[in-house]
């Protein structure tokens, strides 16, 4: 298909169907993007969103249907007819080669920089500059790619994008990784660039698909259940639309029953993978029946903290107690057998043993304890016992006990997480993102099986970049920045915009500056 | 998905893979000049007609069972052990020289014995790659790969030197082989006149105590569970640098538990080349066999039909046996493209519609398919 540079004035999409073994994913989508509009995509996990995307971006054939531009019928074989056409789509999760220059980067896709064994790098340069100034969107070309914040990374997205001539833009989930004040820029940036093309923005955070978009389609389980203005809907109000039933989140009442000191840190001091102090003297405590929150955008040292935590990672300096027992670089072993509970970041790789049955990973950390084995063998029975248990408790949804966990879904996957720590009775809970890239039917459920655990009252520490979910949740909030907690706010303290400052590293006031140094 | 597709979709891309490695094969034999029905015909069939090709396969698979069992292991714990070669070789080593040092020692007492060095020689030469895998984190396919030729070096300058049979020295031929075993070192034949012994039995019985160890035991889920994923064995407290060191001893214990047999019931004494690429055969049979006891016993038993046909081709058609190295090369390509292919739901979702829905089906559908089709037939 030859490039053309006529201008999208109408996206259509007729009766679009993809099915997928066992499910359909996409189940005869009609939607239509008309000129200059913002069009939200909204949806749970799993509803089809991204595969719909990608038949528009020419990576899937539709089983049914057709994509129209301006009226005419197209066909897209691969991602090269999309581009061809003017469809550009910038990832959720980036798509930049980090030990690379931005303009070598944006470089890479573009064709006619390519002069047989010379590249046109300032060529390069000149068109990434005349894109930066028409969009306002300021980038430093031979910054390299690991140099850039998340924020400046999605802006280089963007500008390669619309330097391989993008006239319609597809974005899919691009604030899962930014600050709110990132956020806030990115959704006037894009109020822009909509006076020049059409965008549609994947996102199921509701509060900004009223903010930016115009129009608002709700995808479940592969079909459309709602098309209409985004003006005059509230977030309440598509929530339910795109859960099926009324969402609300629990909240943490703060009434205080809090008991001793249980989970301490003191002055900790933790080395990153590359060598440097990602920890640089933490300390907190979180007292029985308590939830402290960590803010803090990812990288600023949370995985550090929580490696450590978990014995997985060396304490160079500093102590870690539970109950005044010291668990300083004390095995993982030791420190399960302690009463620490966990709930991994990477909920795949770290939280269970994706080819092993449900019914084994609801024993991965207690296989050899006196409950599930007999000498050196496996009790059988009780396994499959706690395994029917749990199951009933916890709702785990799967065709049998038997089968492989990894090919559950990310909620059901984090209920078998969830299901083994909290049967551990444990006395403190560490949860990493417990909820990240959860549909709201599971954040809810999570949610609650947290303010449960807190009730008993087990200390709990919740590492979190999502603000609702740390101002529902928890009983005080640190914020973590450059491997530092600049402070630690009560409930009543913590407003979006103070903890969205302190994320970015801004400390309000200057006397709280002086007094800390 | 319907589990009557799955299967009809399964036993399809079986079928598939089969006949993929046949035809690899086939290339080979026309290339040489071969009747390619005919020496099928002998390989597959001639050594199945008497009581002494069925005996002789058995012998063949002893030593294949026994070296699979222990890549299963290692395999599965997340070691890929490619030094059972050397691990034979340093079994047959320990046992021949705990044998001949013991002549006197009762045979009830003496085979236990010589057997248990025999698989200890074996363990402690794969605890060498384990540990520096363990501890230092250096690639077990290096330094197995590279334990091979150093165990080779080994075996050859003791047969050569200090364990050479004295006899070899006077009547100066000096063949390096080892003196031959006392008879009470012996593993004892099951037929006579065949040589087919009581290792057959010991290789099935560790067979099923290797399913037991591996499915039934808290060791051996710990050591699937550091295998399958180490990041969450680490999470779940299982110590992963010692479940390796573990399998790869136990892999080494059965490399070096097929040496001991093949010495003590085949050959009797040690010579050079009594291994005979099991080491290598053996992690095709356990590749074949889904590294579970359960498929390796078949499995060896097919490829000691191939080793026993190739080696008959040679006789009856005189095509070189290194033939059984082409189809095992072949098997292996075929197991491997199959394996994606089963684990792909997608080629898996086409098969269904294509095939078994295929009236309701749109008729712009088909263009599609005929592409899909054809990428198909490429890979």
């Amino acid at each position: 298909m030859a490039p053309t540079h006529e201008k999208i004035r109408e996206l259509r999409v007729e009766g679009i169907t993809k099915r997928f073994p066992g499910i359909v994913a996409c189940n005869s989508i009609d939607l239509t993007i008309g000129e200059n509009e913002i069009l939200a995509l909204v949806g749970e996990n799993g509803a089809g969103k991204t595969t719909l995307m990608n038949i528009l971006m020419g990576l899937y054939q539709p089983d049914e249907g057709k994509i129209f531009i301006n009226g005419r019928p197209v066909q897209f074989k691969g991602p090269a007819d999309a581009f061809a056409a003017g469809i550009g789509m910038v990832h959720q999760h980036f798509m930049l080669v980090p030990n690379m220059t931005v303009a070598e980067n944006i470089a890479l896709g573009l064709k006619e920089s390519h002069r047989y064994f010379r590249l046109d790098l300032p060529g390069v340069k000149k068109r990434i500059a005349e894109i930066s100034e028409r969009y306002k969107l300021p980038v430093q070309p031979d910054a390299y790619v690991w140099q850039l914040s998340v924020g400046e990374q999605q802006r280089v997205e963007l500008i390669k994008t619309l330097c391989f001539g993008a006239r319609f833009l597809i974005l899919d989930e691009p604030t899962s990784a930014l600050t709110p004040q990132e956020t806030d820029e990115l959704i006037a940036l894009l109020k822009r660039m909509a006076s020049d093309m059409s965008i549609i923005f994947i996102s199921h955070k509701l509060a900004e698909v009223t903010a930016l978009s115009d129009k608002v389609a709700i995808l479940r389980q592969g079909s459309i259940v709602f098309k209409g203005t985004t003006a005059g809907q509230t977030a309440a109000g598509l929530a339910a639309l795109m859960t099926g039933h009324e969402v609300v989140l629990p909240r943490n009442a703060c009434i205080d029953g809090y008991g001793n000191d249980c989970l301490v840190v003191q002055d900790l001091y933790v080395k990153s993978d590359r060598g440097f102090f990602a920890l640089d003297g933490v300390g907190f405590s979180v007292r029985s029946g308590e939830i402290l929150g960590l803010a803090g955008v990812s990288g600023n040292g949370q995985k550090e903290l929580a490696d450590a935590l978990a014995g997985l990672r060396r304490v160079e300096k500093g102590r870690i107690s539970l109950m005044g027992v010291d668990l300083t670089n004390r095995s993982p072993r030791e420190i399960i057998d302690a009463g620490l509970g966990y709930i991994p970041e990477d909920r795949i790789n770290e939280g269970i043993v994706p080819s092993f049955s449900i019914k084994e990973n609801l024993i991965l950390k207690d296989v050899a304890s006196p409950k599930f084995s007999r000498g050196a063998f496996i009790k059988s029975r009780e396994e499959a016992q706690n395994a029917a248990l749990l199951q009933q408790q916890f709702d785990i949804r799967c065709s049998s006990l038997n089968s492989m966990t990894g090919a559950l879904s990310g909620g059901n996957i984090q209920k078998v997480i969830l299901a083994r720590e909290l049967a551990r009775e444990p006395k403190a809970l560490i949860a990493v993102y417990p909820t990240r890239g959860l549909d709201m039917g599971a954040e809810e459920f999570i949610h609650t099986r947290l303010l449960e655990l807190r009730a008993k009252g087990v200390a709990i520490f919740l590492i979190s970049e999502e603000l609702d979910e740390l101002m529902n949740l928890c009983d005080r909030i640190a914020v973590i920045f450059k491997g530092k907690i600049l402070d630690i706010l009560t409930r009543r303290e913590a407003t979006r915009p103070t903890l969205g400052l302190l994320m970015a590293g801004i400390r309000q006031g200057a006397e709280k500056a002086a007094v800390e140094g | 998905m319907k589990t009557s597709t799955r299967v009809a979709y399964v036993s399809l891309v079986s079928c598939v893979a089969a006949l993929a490695a046949v035809g690899i094969g086939a290339i080979v034999l026309v290339i040489l000049g071969a009747d390619v029905v005919q020496t099928y015909k002998v390989i597959l069939t001639e050594p199945l007609k008497d009581l002494f090709g069925i005996t002789e396969v058995l012998v063949r698979a002893v030593p294949l069972i026994l070296v699979a069992l222990g890549i299963a292991i290692s395999f599965r714990a997340g070691i890929l052990n490619i030094g059972a070669e050397g691990q034979i070789q340093m079994g047959i080593v320990s046992a021949t020289a705990v044998a001949l040092a013991l002549p006197n020692v009762p045979k009830a007492i003496l085979v236990p014995l010589v057997l248990l060095s025999g698989a200890a020689g074996g363990a402690l030469w794969a605890s060498i790659a384990g540990y520096l895998r363990a501890k230092l984190g250096v690639n077990e396919i290096l330094s197995t790969v590279m334990l091979n030729y150093i165990a080779v070096q080994i075996y050859g300058y003791l047969l050569r030197g200090p364990m050479i049979d004295p006899a070899e020295l006077q009547t100066g031929s000096g063949t390096p082989q080892s003196m031959r075993l006392p008879r009470s070192a012996w593993i004892d034949r099951i037929i006579p006149g065949t040589r087919l012994h009581w290792g057959i039995v010991l290789a099935v019985v560790l067979a099923i105590l290797v399913y037991i160890f591996l499915w039934r035991t808290t060791s051996g889920f710990k050591l699937r569970a550091a295998g399958a994923s180490a990041k969450a064995a680490r999470y779940a407290g299982i110590n992963v640098e010692s479940s390796l060191l573990f399998a790869m001893v136990l892999a080494g214990a059965f490399a070096g538990l097929a040496g001991a047999v093949e010495v003590t019931a085949v050959h009797r004494r040690a010579i050079e080349g009594i291994s005979s690429g099991y080491g290598f055969s053996g992690i095709v049979v356990a590749l074949f066999g889904g590294l579970h006891p359960g498929g390796i016993i078949p499995a060896a038993a097919f490829f000691g039909v191939l080793l026993v046909g190739t080696d008959m081709t040679q006789r009856i058609l005189s095509i070189p046996a290194n033939m059984v190295s082409v189809l095992q090369g072949a098997v292996i390509l075929s197991i491997i493209s199959a394996k994606m292919l089963i684990n792909d739901p997608y080629a898996m979702e086409k098969f269904e519609r294509r095939f078994l829905h295929f009236k309701g089906q749109p008729v712009g559908q088909r263009a599609e398919d005929e592409e899909s089709r054809k990428n198909e037939a490429k890979r």
